[in-house]
């Protein structure tokens, strides 16, 4: 399977999706394509013709924000239509801009309001344990996200509770609505920051899909403590006008034009 | 019976019946009652520690699971504090979390003003799909959390810790969202809360010496209300009290004239909170400092009758 191709694939939907009505999330949508890959087409346990399947892998997008990127990975995947794919934001969709377990197949909790996806990642970690169905709990939170308290009082419980069910992933893009991560409420050194919080944390490429896959084993095997991998990402990562755009890619528009060059430019 | 002995005991004989209920606190499991169970359940009782919006998301978590998480702390952390996490992880999210917030109003006594919630009610209100059950006494909590426990929705279940008084007796039987008319009465409709009920019950055996004649309803879920209870009692008296462990503003009274406004305009005038801050006091001080006792409940009606 050709992981580096089904990630390019998945930002083309990405930037279909959005396009379909205009603007978007398009940075941290676009940073997180990679682990939904290799999420979705290797590590987890999910069963596309039964989204509610007993014991499968669950995965919190607590930066429900990024919805579109999680959606494209469902569509590429077949849990949704491509016609569905376009309808985002659209009235009475079933692809709101933020994740909605009760409209969207495939969505395992409904997220937006930042820190708090974490909380119920950490939940279902501690209801895997104990309906003992060795499921594994994934949650994505962004480094903005980082600046809610709720995200490290979750992170204290499920150190407490030695979950080492729970993959946590942190997306490192540095930047927010309002200007570089750094410059408004820094997290100086995410990777001290887990460890003395008692989880294994690896720092990695967050944009290379074999780097991901390697640190998501090495995360399945470690036992007794949860785990944080740290993807550094580039927001807007795989179209250079997005990238280009820096900290106003949070929330962008994008036209025809550009959706066509931008698919262009993923080929 | 404290109302938290009976929380404890039903709490105890639902876990044993119900594998899937389990039991969340934020540090209070000694105050709150449910310490004993962490020795019977040690699987299904999770203390967070001091951390109340992680742990609305861990039940809602537990919850997307197919669990019965059941989070408690003092009323204002169990819902102003967390109010966000309640309206998006767990209502908007629709899953099956109870709350249960101890010591609402001024059964808070020495905890004070800081601890003191008159607006959780208020709070939690305004969020769709919500229910709101204020305890009457600790029979009616142990016959009201079965079924609370068997309705698959956020409920939020608003009780004090240690008082004792009896309003119910052996005989009653709760029935979820259904309104208790405790006397029948023809001049005035009383419609009680929590416990308040048990203070308007004293109002209303000293009013029937004055001869008015008092219709006095708990209404036992402020949300839903039971309307057809509370219509069909003010159709027949035309006057109405309410009287709440609460800010009016938000409350019962709220919720009574909202009703009522619509469907059968009436004066209505209210026993509670008049939009203040709570304070250190005894019970005893607290009621007579916010115009909640007794005494006050029939000058309330009386005024609304004019005599």
């Amino acid at each position: 399977m050709d992981m580096q191709k089904i990630a390019k694939e998945i930002r083309g939907l990405t930037l279909r999706c959005v396009a379909s009505v205009g603007q978007g999330h398009l940075g941290g949508s676009m940073s997180i394509v990679d682990v939904l890959t290799v999420l979705y087409y290797k590590q987890m346990n999910v069963d596309v013709k039964n989204p509610k399947m007993i014991a499968r892998d669950r995965l919190v997008l607590s930066k429900g924000h990024a919805g579109p990127a999680l959606y494209a990975t469902l569509c590429h995947k077949g849990y949704i239509s491509l016609e569905e794919l376009l309808t985002l934001n659209k009235f009475k969709t079933n692809l709101p801009s933020h994740c909605d377990m009760n409209k969207t197949p495939g969505i395992d909790m409904t997220t937006g309001s930042l820190g708090q996806g974490i909380s119920c990642a950490v939940g279902m970690a501690i209801a895997s344990k104990l309906a003992k169905d060795q499921a594994y709990i994934y949650c994505i939170i962004g480094d903005g996200e980082s600046q809610e308290g709720q995200v490290w009082e979750a992170s204290m419980y499920a150190s407490q509770k030695q979950l080492d069910n729970f993959i946590l992933f942190l997306d490192n893009n540095n930047m927010q609505i309002d200007n570089y991560t750094s410059k408004i409420n820094s997290l100086i050194n995410p990777k001290l920051k887990w460890e003395s919080f008692g989880f294994f944390v690896q720092s990695i490429d967050g944009n290379n899909i074999e780097e991901i896959d390697q640190a998501i084993t090495k995360a399945k095997q470690n036992k007794g403590c949860p785990s944080m991998i740290i993807l550094n990402t580039i927001k807007g990562k795989g179209v250079s006008f997005i990238e280009e755009a820096g900290v106003s890619n949070h929330s962008m528009p994008i036209t025809t034009e550009q959706l066509a060059k931008a698919l262009e430019e993923l080929k | 019976m404290e109302f938290r002995q009976a929380l404890e005991k039903t709490l105890e004989k639902l876990m044993e019946e119900d594998q899937k209920i389990c039991i969340l606190d934020a540090d209070l499991s000694k105050p709150n009652g449910t310490a004993p169970l962490y020795q019977k359940f040690p699987d299904r009782c999770f203390d967070v520690g001091i951390q109340e919006a992680n742990m609305i998301g861990v039940a809602a978590g537990l919850a997307a699971y197919g669990f019965k998480p059941i989070a408690l702390s003092f009323a204002p952390f169990a819902t102003r504090r967390v109010c966000d996490q309640i309206a998006v992880s767990v209502s908007y999210a629709k899953q099956n979390v109870k709350i249960i917030g101890t010591d609402p109003g001024i059964t808070a006594e020495l905890n004070g003003g800081t601890h003191m919630s008159f607006e959780d009610i208020a709070v939690l209100r305004s969020i769709p799909d919500m229910t709101i059950y204020d305890a009457v006494d600790a029979n009616q909590l142990a016959q009201a959390l079965p079924q609370i426990m068997a309705y698959e929705k956020c409920v939020y279940i608003r009780m004090p810790r240690k008082l004792s008084y009896s309003v119910f007796d052996d005989q009653y039987q709760f029935k979820l969202f259904k309104a208790d008319v405790i006397t029948k009465g023809n001049d005035i409709t009383l419609l009680a809360s929590g416990i308040m009920v048990y203070e308007a019950l004293k109002a209303v055996q000293i009013l029937q010496e004055a001869n008015i004649s008092v219709e006095l309803i708990s209404v036992n879920t402020i949300k839903p209300l039971d309307e057809e209870t509370i219509l069909q009692s003010v159709k027949k008296t035309n006057h109405v009290v309410t009287c709440e462990n609460h800010n009016v503003i938000g409350g019962l009274y709220s919720a009574v004239c909202e009703l009522l406004s619509s469907k059968y305009p009436v004066k209505v005038d209210a026993i509670g909170i008049k939009d203040r801050f709570g304070q250190v006091g005894k019970y005893d001080d607290l009621l007579k400092e916010y115009q909640l006792t007794k005494d006050d409940i029939c000058q309330a009606v009386k005024n609304n009758l004019n005599k």
